[in-house]
């Protein structure tokens, strides 16, 4: 009976009502068959949630292709590959969207996963255990935070500080590199980097954190035992035995960054262009959507949009499936000890 | 001649459990002593504070002295990392490091010294693995993942790993018992090799084990040292009743 748990873990769609729990309770006169019956009736309800998650799902994508249908006949490759996006003329293309998204997630990443991998190793690795747990506590907290608080924080501290005391700061002294070129604006893509990171740190810390917590201690102490010190035991056995899975924790971030809207919404500056210098504002994909699909100017407006949208559910999807892989390779293969 | 270790009225607790009682035992160079007793007699409670593990661990609390060439491994002045480089240590289930090759593994304590030319890493790898009697086997392969190796080759690799950085005393915790029949016979060959050169302490379950490859024998019940003596003497005159109930099998 314990291998219903799997099961169990995929949470209920709300649309989906299911009668046959109530119609199949039965009029069994023998205690045994009855929870036998009772038995198939709970495999057979969860399995229909869990498999109406999949077909939901099918039908979301299925749907989106065929609203996309129309940007993806015109423009063909175009669509990702051109700069030229104006809702009056109907021409559509994406790239400074898909440019902003990538840029600013990987950005956001790559200052996040050093402070992450460093948070975790302190909570399980340094840090006595209850403090440890107490920092724990609050890097979670901070996920449990609403998107739109960190925006408001974002456009209403951050990025006047960034305006005026960064950017400024940036550009007097590595005024010379093409990245900090242009005027202070507050609002821009490093702005987004800035929040992004921010709101990525708590995921990649938790998940690292439960990481080095399955590394085995005979791991740790076949390095202490050969004279390591405490970093020493870290970089030659807790972080190599971790690897696959730290890289899921980075890849399970990306995946949040990139989805990111309203924070990054509020504080990218909204303007489609593709620059080199971080100072300047930029759009994502998720941004044009929110900003736009209130107000589609044509039917091919709506059908860039959805295509957008098509994008990012094709990239999440896949970026979250490698980050489990990644993960379950990892918990699987502590699990089965050292060996 | 003075012992290389001295362990001298040696107390562990761990919060309210008197894991190890006042003991007292002189290893001397170049010797296997054995360290046999009923499971949670703080056998690797003792060993393990040998080379200062138990740092690992705040619940540990260890009193008493432990002299290495004379000196107290316990003193406030001394750091427990070098200490750890002159006594190594054994695991009961093979604990190589996963991500690394064969070769990498046999280096990776001895690197901690810092950077090293890659003849003095292949000598190093070729003579610990050539020592462990594990060369011949795995020569052809050394750049391949480590946890190809079986249970037994694996153990070997670790001993390999542990000698690389040439310790002193090497302390082993049931080295063979997660292994078959064969390869613990080769562990144990190897063992009565090791101590040509090394101070070897092991604790074994194996009362055979422990008479077949240990100089000395200490006996552990409940915490307390009950008899240590030359192996030969324990194991056919013990002292102690306990001791004779105990290698007789009579023992509850
Ligand atoms: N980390 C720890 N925290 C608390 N108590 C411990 C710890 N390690 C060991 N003990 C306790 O110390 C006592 C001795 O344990 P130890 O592991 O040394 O026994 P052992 O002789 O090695 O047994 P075995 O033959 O089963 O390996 C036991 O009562 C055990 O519960
Ligand atoms: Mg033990």
């Amino acid at each position: 009976m314990s291998n219903h748990t799997g099961d169990l873990t995929i949470s209920q769609p709300p649309g989906c009502t299911e009668n046959t729990v109530t119609n199949e309770t039965p009029p069994a006169p023998i205690a045994s068959t009855k929870g036998l019956n009772a038995d198939l009736v709970f495999k057979g309800v969860t399995a229909a949630f869990a498999f109406s998650i999949l077909v939901i799902l099918a039908l979301m994508a299925l749907e989106m292709v065929k609203e996309s249908l129309p940007t993806i006949k015109a423009f063909g490759w175009e669509f990702i590959n051109s700069s030229d996006w104006n809702p009056v003329q109907d021409t559509f293309g994406a790239l400074p969207y898909i440019w902003g998204s990538v840029v600013s997630s990987i950005l956001a990443l790559a200052l996040a996963t050093p402070l992450s991998v460093g948070t975790a190793l302190f909570i399980t690795e340094i840090a006595p255990r209850k403090f440890g747990g107490v920092v724990a506590s609050l890097v979670e907290l901070l996920a449990a935070i609403p998107s739109v608080i960190y925006g408001l924080w974002g456009v209403l501290v951050m990025a006047p500080w960034l305006q005026q005391t960064v950017q400024p700061f940036l550009i007097e002294h590595f005024g010379f590199l093409p990245f900090f070129q242009g005027a202070p604006y507050g609002v821009s893509m490093l702005a987004a980097v800035f929040i992004l990171m921010i709101m990525v740190i708590p995921i990649i810390t938790s998940i690292t954190k439960e990481v080095l917590l399955a590394v085995p201690q005979s791991q740790r102490e076949a390095a202490i035992a050969l004279g390591a010190t405490r970093w020493e035991m870290i970089r030659m056995a807790v972080l190599p035995y971790g690897r696959s899975g730290i890289l899921g924790a980075v890849i399970l971030g990306l995946g949040r960054a990139i989805g990111e809207t309203m924070a990054v919404t509020m504080v990218i500056g909204n303007t489609p262009q593709i620059s080199l210098s971080l100072l300047s504002p930029a759009y994502t994909m998720p941004s044009v959507i929110a900003n736009e699909f209130a107000e589609t100017t044509s039917k091919l407006h709506a059908s860039a949009l959805m295509e957008i949208g098509l994008i990012l559910l094709a990239v999440t999807l896949v970026i979250n499936v490698m980050a489990r892989l990644l993960l379950w390779g990892m918990t699987r293969q502590a699990a089965g000890g050292a060996k | 001649m003075n012992p290389k270790v001295k362990i001298d009225k040696l107390n562990v607790h761990f919060g309210q459990t008197h894991a190890v009682k006042d003991v007292s035992i002189d290893v001397p160079e170049n010797t296997v002593t054995a360290i046999i007793g009923p499971s949670g007699c703080g056998k690797s409670t003792m060993l393990r504070s040998l080379n200062r593990m138990h740092d690992l661990f705040p619940s540990a609390r260890v009193t008493g002295k432990v002299l290495l060439d004379g000196g107290d491994i316990y003193d406030r002045k001394v750091d427990p990392v070098s200490i750890r480089r002159r006594v190594g240590m054994v695991f009961q289930k093979p604990n190589p490091f996963p991500a690394m090759s064969i070769y990498d593994n046999v280096v990776a304590g001895y690197k901690l010294n810092g950077r090293v030319k890659k003849s003095d890493a292949d000598e190093i790898v070729e003579t610990s693995l050539r020592r462990v009697a594990l060369w011949d086997e795995v020569k052809d392969r050394l750049k391949n993942n480590s946890m190809e190796l079986s249970g037994g080759q694996q153990q070997r690799l670790c001993i390999a790993r542990t000698i690389a950085v040439q310790p002193e005393v090497i302390l082993m915790d049931e080295p063979a018992s997660a292994l078959d029949p064969i390869s613990t016979l080769k562990i144990e060959e190897l063992i009565e090799e090791l101590a040509e050169k090394y101070t070897i302490i092991i604790v074994t379950h194996n009362m055979q084990q422990a008479a077949r490859v240990s100089d000395y024998t200490a006996f552990f019940y409940m915490g307390d040292l009950i008899e240590w003596g030359e192996t030969k003497k324990l194991f056919t005159t013990p002292e102690k009743k306990q001791t004779e109930d105990y290698i007789t099998g009579r023992f509850g």
